[in-house]
């Protein structure tokens, strides 16, 4: 395939139909040259895994079985609605599981900021008689960040502390700003764009050693499934996953609320999800989502090992490349990867790249090509923000994989820095 | 930094010769009850028990709220190994109990030197730890009254341990080592506290739960295993029965007199579960009833149903309050689950004015008129259903 950067737009027609995953030939994996240059139709390459994963066939299959055959409303008397009922009662055992907690204190949501929403907004307005002050950071989650701005408009005090130079946090600054008036503490487990990984268990005991009453918000949705968690042993009392990060459905995320934690809705009807999410369940993707829960954590070392593997690949392969510099902390979680080509603006890359077939993002989806607070928060250079590209990655992500992307990457590097000049 | 936990067994250490058999059960049940954690060394040294994990990332905190839960262990303790020589203990108590010193005010140090080769003495062990915990952590002040932190170092033959205040264990007997009993749970309070108690006191629990379809719904049969489930971190594995109740029911309202049905009822149920508590090899019956809470738990109508049975029905909570049932039940987290609202086979066909003071001659002599089938209980008995109720196979997930 012959590669057209000049004439850009039909160059993007024509390659538009990468072949998705799972309906390639299984008859063995496609080496990097392979895909560079033979056939037509480049193999899709997603690694934009942290923005969402392809939905699991099993967890596929669970959901149209849901939708087509076990379609009671649990809130039914007779069978058909207690058996989606039970359906429903597995998957938060499911989900509960994994975190080692009652499966009482999983809360189904719509997604994974409405969760955050619930745990800011509702437990601080819920528990507003303990204290006006909350305490957040400045690389949280877009969701997370304007729900803070929402309180600080309802007369609270928000404090957003400033990570280091590497994306991380240093817990005893963020617990330093805990005081007898804070009501939560709010903190990314795993960073969606650098994946820095928040010591969250140290964070909730030095907060809570300056205030015991204080609630501490863990919101893992990038480390959920991948990473442990133990809410209980780490003394978190809200914890915030999603669904289709881990291959489930989109549509479907959860809280975890501790025992005893006061959470005020944000809107209201019946009884549903013990009040926080009113309305009928939605049945299939919460059965699709416990699945996913379930078979993502079944195979956690697994991953954790090809993850590991992946990542010191890419790392060496990006040395190669001259001018990349790596912006995620090297210690962080080694399924995300943030990196910077200077010189290139991260959307021509990720552009560059699609037309190879290689799915890449700037940052967190959610934010839309807007450019990264998280980056400008670690004080990196505008030219280093600007030209940031995230490689994440899933279970079914292969050597084969990032020697492709390495490739089209330098490439890309090559090729669109000789336009510019 | 190595870990392990130090078990205090309870009441089992009165025990005389047979003892150790004692001990044996309740490492079983412990075995039972961490195996999915990890891999262990367990072993037993005087009246202590050692649970030692074999890898590094075993979560301890789990671990120890995992034994918490077996009954036959009166305290624990969570205790690093350190080396038999003054500078490792001190080396690692510092770095060990960094973050329990730091929460606390006061503290003191106390020694056990069980091998009394070691070279200084226990005064001389807490005098110079406790110098130099001080001089690391300056916040803290030593009050040997009333201590917030006992940092404790045990040196025994093979390791020498610190550790610091102990936690509570959950007591009793281990389970099994008095035997079996069938508990009848309704899905109400006080049936699932009843087990718990009689298991505390070394039962182990089958369970036999009467449905009435359609008056009780599935939903009221899922209450009373989710309700099983509750107990099994105390009890391991249960056999629940689920007994098709309705037919008898129905039975006895046609025929017998309605201010007798409670109680009717109650002697049915008993000579039911008699019945499948003796095929399942139990030594006596478990109920929740509390004296006079209400008309088929006052003395005569309790003599009325105990006369139907020849096993002995345990009454653990005859003499408690409700009040008292209730934080029980919350501490087992049953509480809860007890409320859900669904009908029950107790509140079926309730008679509006109960006899509370029945005569056993007169309940006989119903019954006797009533002229039930003799294959009535048989049938109830026989296709009893059998749901296992095991922490690996939760309820849910097999639907």
């Amino acid at each position: 395939m012959k590669i057209h950067t000049e004439s850009g737009f039909y160059a993007k027609i024509k390659c538009h139909w990468s072949v998705p995953r799972g309906t390639e030939e299984r008859t063995g994996r496609r080496s990097c040259q392979n895909r560079l240059w033979k056939g037509s139709n480049p193999v899709e390459t997603y690694l934009d895994n942290s923005a969402t994963t392809r939905v699991s066939d099993t967890v596929a299959a669970l959901i149209h079985r849901m939708m087509t055959e076990e379609y009671g409303n649990p809130s039914s008397l007779h069978r058909k609605g207690f058996l989606a009922e039970q359906r429903m009662t597995a998957a938060r055992e499911q989900i509960a599981a994994v975190l080692g907690v009652r499966r009482e204190e999983i809360a189904f949501t719509s997604c994974g900021s409405e969760a955050n929403n619930l745990a800011v907004l509702g437990a601080v307005r819920a528990n507003r008689r303990t204290g006006s002050k909350v305490v957040t950071t400045a690389v949280e989650h877009d969701s997370l960040l304007a729900a803070a701005a929402q309180l600080e408009k309802e007369g609270f005090q928000v404090v957003r502390v400033a990570p280091r130079s590497d994306g991380s946090l240093d817990p005893q600054e963020v617990a330093a700003q805990v005081d007898e008036n804070t009501v939560l503490v709010s903190v990314m487990h795993v960073n969606s764009e650098t994946g820095a990984i928040n010591d969250l268990r140290t964070i909730a005991r030095l907060a809570k050693r300056n205030n015991p009453k204080v609630l501490v918000h863990g919101d893992c949705v990038q480390s959920f499934g991948r990473l442990p968690i133990a809410p209980e042993s780490w003394k978190l009392d809200l914890v915030t996953m999603s669904g289709h990060k881990i291959h489930g459905p989109k549509g479907v995320a959860a809280l975890y609320h501790r025992k005893g934690v006061r959470v005020q809705p944000l809107y209201y009807g019946s009884a549903q999800e013990y009040g926080f999410h009113p309305g009928t369940e939605n049945v299939p993707g919460i059965c699709g989502f416990g699945l996913a829960a379930e078979e993502i954590w079944a195979g956690q070392k697994k991953n954790m090992a090809l993850y590991t593997e992946l990542r010191q690949l890419l790392l060496e392969k990006c040395r190669e490349i001259p001018g990349v510099c790596i912006n995620s902390p090297l210690d962080g979680a080694p399924y995300i990867t943030n990196l910077s080509v200077p010189g290139v603006r991260s959307e021509v890359m990720i552009h560059y790249l699609e037309q190879l077939g290689i799915y890449v993002s700037s940052g967190s989806a959610c934010s839309k090509g807007a450019r990264s607070h998280v980056l400008t928060a670690m004080a990196l250079p505008l030219e280093r923000v600007d030209s940031a590209v995230r490689v994440s990655l899933c279970r079914d992500n292969t050597p084969e994989d990032i020697e492709y992307f390495c490739v089209c990457l330098a490439k890309g590097a090559r090729e669109i820095a000789r336009v510019r000049s | 930094m190595k870990e392990l936990i130090l078990l205090k067994s309870g009441e089992v250490v009165l025990k005389g010769l047979n003892r150790h058999n004692f001990e044996d059960v309740m490492i079983k049940n412990m075995k039972r009850r961490i195996e999915d954690l990890g891999a262990f060394r367990i072993w037993k040294k005087q009246s202590t028990l050692y649970v030692e994990p074999q890898s590094e990332d075993i979560d301890m905190d789990l671990l120890v709220s995992r034994l918490q839960t077996v009954f036959g262990i009166a305290a624990l303790t969570r205790a690093c190994i350190v080396e038999k020589n003054f500078e490792d203990i001190c080396a690692k108590s510092r770095e060990y109990l960094a973050e329990t010193l730091e929460e606390a005010r006061t503290f003191k140090v106390e020694a056990k030197r069980a091998d009394k080769l070691f070279p200084m003495t226990s005064p001389e062990i807490c005098r110079e730890l406790g110098g130099q915990l001080l001089e690391e952590f300056p916040h803290l002040r030593v009050d040997v009254e009333h201590p917030d932190v006992t940092v404790t170092v045990e040196i025994r033959e093979t390791a020498a341990y610190v550790h610091t205040n102990q936690l509570p264990g959950a007591g009793g007997m281990p389970v099994g080592t008095s035997g079996k009993a069938a508990m009848l749970l309704s899905g109400g309070i006080d049936s699932p506290v009843a087990g718990y108690m009689m298991a505390k006191r070394g039962l182990e629990l089958i369970a036999i739960h009467f449905a009435s379809p359609p008056y009780t719904s599935d939903r009221a049969r899922q209450k009373v295993i989710s309700l099983g489930e509750k107990l099994l971190p105390y009890t391991g594995k249960i056999r629940l029965f689920v007994v098709p109740f309705t037919e008898i029911q129905e039975q006895l309202r046609q025929r017998g007199p309605e201010d007798y049905f409670t109680l009717l009822m109650r002697r049915a149920m008993m000579r039911v579960a008699e019945a499948i508590a003796k095929r399942e090899e139990c030594g006596g019956l478990i109920t929740g009833e509390s004296l006079a809470q209400v008309a088929s738990q006052t003395l005569p109508a309790l003599a009325c149903t105990d006369m139907v049975t020849e096993l002995p029905v345990l009454r653990p909570l005859i003499g408690m309050d409700k009040e008292e049932i209730i934080r029980i039940a919350r501490k087992i987290d049953t509480f809860d689950t007890s409320i859900l609202p669904y009908e029950d086979c107790c509140t079926v066909f309730t008679p509006r004015h109960p006899k509370t003071k029945p005569r056993p001659a007169e309940v006989a002599r119903i019954e006797e008129e009533m002229a039930l089938e003799p294959e009535l209980f048989q049938r109830a008995v026989d296709e009893a259903e059998l749901v296992v109720l095991s922490r690996r196979h939760s309820g849910y997930r097999e639907v």
